[in-house]
């Protein structure tokens, strides 16, 4: 018997982990754009993600679908919980938007340096919000059932503590690494030296925080190690995460670019992994009790038909999707050439 | 001030500013596969030309559609938590399905046509922007499911204090979803063909690009005719018919009949108050509702009396964004059959006062898009889901009014700035012109 809950557990993660891996680097590279000076490099890091970064940015609008469909509880529940949260990650994904096409038809270059910066800002944001928001789950969030009626609250104030910030710069530093590493395979010469070592440096600093942020959740959220020590699938997610890790400055100093940002793309797929086996099967942990309160991928899902009909749906779509994105990919892959058409 | 207030307020705010530019992506992009086509096949610079220029006005439009269309997505679940929980087991679907089907297709294939033009085959490039039109269409489709599921919901029961699903494919193509389908595309290749034709006019007027807007201009009154025609009828009759079968309050509100009678008359124009329902001044031509309703000039048609006070929109907003809408939608045939004929005498291009008109009218689809959206959503009140949930049921309680005010003020000034530098980057592109393209370019 297939269990359409679990199935969808895994959808909308691997929905998550499109998402962390292809915007991931389109994040990292606006990161980069802030410390970026030179106007030439300005122009080249915003059309390495030219063609790709809107296709990239419809895993989240997907995954947003996806999880109204089959979990409408928790994107009712964790949106609106996260409310002021999540209207600051609408207003700075606005902006990052419009950047590209508002800078294209700016002639000036003070303007165009203005839609740089909203670009940066733009993405830094996000990169930052999504694992204070991946933070704030994992803490577990304060949902009580009365009378079989979901109640939450959550604040604003309670979203920022220092667990969930630590996890949001865990994220920032690794979307940044990400980017850096895109950014090896798109640049020449001396821009592509300085990617190497925004690599090499959010490398080191992404190990030390990692390390924090894994002793920091056993005191925060030891729940999450349950039964992990005894859980192949743990295991195998975690080796993946060490070799990934290993070989990204192996691959940087070899100048294997291309397998390096692979590396880092399972370094993010396997941290997500790790999250969600940790997780299942509940989706949005309970602070007040765990056992009880938590929204799990029963409680809180869509109907069986609709989990089936959705999953049909799935299964014809996304492997067409995979397939002319992987086309297109293949069509601007190689350094950036600026035309006249660029950004 | 209360949270469902503020809550419809953002809400009408946000979509209202989206829907400007989706039906003029979707518009755009089709107009764009016939001039690309044209370029391309008969290696004619002047289309080649055309296709360039209003492709790059096409990015700069979609990508404000994109920025605005994300906060719809999520909006949902921030500010109608409530009902999110109510429909989730329907209503995720088509959004999910937009995604898969639609919004991967334009914003991957849009990225090859704005960056492929000298990297790909001519061929290529063509079918970039034909999966454009075809993914924004497609996009449309699932986003009129879901909101017409709102206005006829169908293939479901309600079980658990939820809807749940019954059957997709009656939930899919819900009474509403065709008529509101075709009436709503039309309605983009309205606003994309006045759009061209404006643009084509301003460089008449100015004597620039001179042949190249003569032809983008024949195209566009000729395109502009039969769409603008369609739109009414068959599109625009249809969909009333089937509202005054499903959702008599609505029809009765739009239409202004406030007490049921049989050859029951249009109303032309009139000045319509809430309290009591009564339309002044009216202009009203007998028997023609019943007509067009039912084929029957006798037939009866259902007044507002006849329902009760709790359950009927606001009767002023629903009359009037309605008839204006109607207006417009009249204007746009006459207009449009105006230039035709001045074009089959060959009188256009000289024609200042026409030109003029055609360049000012512009926005007048995207206001009539704005009009008809606003029936169509103040006309279901008070119902979220027609019959099954009301609308001051379905906010997110959690929100406060605070956190509410907080975001209405920013999006407001976020939106306020989009558009202005959006409008200012437009004119300034259409101020510069079409850069021509080179006939060797082509072969």
């Amino acid at each position: 018997m297939i269990d359409l809950n679990i199935i969808w557990f895994l959808l909308v993660g691997v929905l998550i982990i499109g998402y962390a891996i292809l915007d991931g680097f389109d994040l990292g590279v606006g990161v980069i754009q802030l410390f970026t000076k030179d106007e030439n490099e300005r122009k080249i890091n915003i059309n390495s993600i030219g063609p790709v970064w809107d296709g990239n940015e419809v895993w989240l609008l997907t995954g947003g679908g996806a999880l109204f469909a089959a979990f409408p509880i928790v994107y009712a529940t964790v949106f609106s919980g996260f409310y002021i949260a999540f209207m600051l990650l609408l207003y700075f994904l606005i902006f990052r938007s419009v950047s590209f096409e508002f800078r294209k038809f700016s002639e000036s270059p003070e303007a165009k340096r203005r839609w740089d910066l909203a670009f940066a800002i733009g993405s830094f944001g996000p990169a930052l919000l999504y694992g204070v928001a991946i933070g704030n789950i994992m803490r577990g969030l304060p949902i009580e059932i009365i009378d079989g009626k979901i109640v939450s609250n959550i604040t604003f104030l309670g979203i920022l503590n220092p667990y969930s910030l630590l996890i949001g710069i865990l994220g920032l530093v690794m979307f940044t690494m990400h980017g850096a590493i895109y950014l090896t395979m798109k640049t020449e010469g001396n821009h592509q030296q300085k990617m190497i070592d925004w690599a090499n440096k959010t490398w080191m600093g992404f190990i030390v925080l990692y390390v924090i942020s894994t002793l920091a959740t056993f005191f925060v959220a030891p729940y999450l190690f349950h039964g992990m020590l005894k859980n192949p699938l743990f295991w195998m997610l975690f080796i993946l995460l060490l070799l990934s890790i290993v070989y990204i400055p192996v691959g940087l100093k070899a100048k294997r670019f291309g397998y390096t940002f692979l590396a880092s793309a399972i370094n993010i797929a396997s941290i997500v992994g790790l999250f969600a086996v940790s997780l299942f099967p509940k989706l949005v942990p309970s602070s007040i009790d765990l056992a009880n309160y938590s929204l799990t991928i029963y409680n809180a899902s869509s109907t069986q038909r609709t989990l089936e009909t959705m999953l049909i749906i799935a299964l014809i779509g996304v492997p067409i999707v995979l397939v002319y994105t992987i086309v297109i990919y293949r069509i601007f892959r190689g350094k950036v050439i600026l035309t006249k058409d660029s950004y | 001030m209360d949270q469902v207030l503020l809550a419809r307020i953002q809400f009408a705010m946000t979509i209202g500013f989206h829907f400007i530019f989706p039906p003029l992506t979707i518009g755009l992009a089709w107009m764009l596969v016939i001039f690309e086509a044209i370029g391309w096949k008969k290696k004619d610079e002047v289309y080649a030309t055309i296709g360039k220029f209003y492709g790059k006005i096409l990015g700069l439009i979609f990508a404000v559609g994109v920025a605005t269309g994300i906060v719809m997505e999520f909006q949902f679940g921030t500010n109608w938590a409530e009902y999110s929980k109510f429909v989730g087991d329907i209503f995720g679907a088509p959004l999910a399905a937009e995604g898969v089907f639609a919004f991967f297709l334009e914003s991957t294939f849009l990225g090859l046509y704005i960056f492929g033009r000298e990297k790909v085959s001519k061929g290529t490039h063509w079918f970039s922007i034909f999966m454009v039109a075809v993914g924004s269409t497609i996009s449309g489709f699932w986003i009129l499911v879901a909101n017409s599921w709102q206005q006829t919901p169908a293939g479901y029961v309600v079980r658990n204090g939820r809807a749940e699903l019954t059957d997709f494919w009656a939930s899919v193509f819900n009474p509403s979803t065709m008529p509101r389908f075709y009436h709503t595309i039309d309605a983009a290749l309205i606003s994309a063909a006045f759009f061209v034709a404006g643009v084509s006019a301003y460089y008449l007027l100015k004597k620039q690009h001179v042949e190249v807007a003569k032809t983008s201009l024949r195209f566009a009154i000729i395109f502009g005719l039969i769409v603008s025609v369609l739109e009414v009828f068959p599109f625009g009759h249809e969909h009333a018919k089937q509202v005054a079968v499903t959702q008599p309050e609505k029809f009765a509100a739009t239409q202004g009949l406030y007490t049921s009678q049989e050859g029951a008359p249009i109303a032309i124009f009139a000045f319509p108050t809430d309290h009591p329902p009564t339309l002044k001044v009216p202009i009203e031509i007998p028997g023609l509702l019943s007509w067009m309703a039912f084929g029957d000039f006798n037939a009866k048609i259902r007044g507002i009396n006849e329902f009760p006070r709790e359950n009927i929109p606001p009767l002023f907003l629903t009359f009037v964004s309605y008839h204006n809408m109607v207006a417009l939608g009249m204007y746009f045939i006459s207009i449009m059959s105006l230039a035709a004929f001045l074009l089959y005498k060959k009188k256009l291009f000289e024609n200042k006062k026409i030109l003029k008109v055609l360049m000012w009218s512009i926005p007048l689809p995207l206001a009539a898009i704005q009009l008809g959206w606003i029936a169509a959503e103040v006309g279901r009140q008070p119902w979220i889901v027609y019959h099954l949930m009301k609308t001051k049921d379905a906010v997110s309680f959690t929100v406060g009014t605070g956190e509410l005010l907080f975001s209405i003020i920013l999006f407001a000034l976020i939106y306020i700035l989009l558009g202005s530098i959006f409008l200012f980057l437009l004119i300034k592109k259409i101020k510069h012109g079409p850069e021509p393209i080179a006939k060797e370019a082509l072969q």
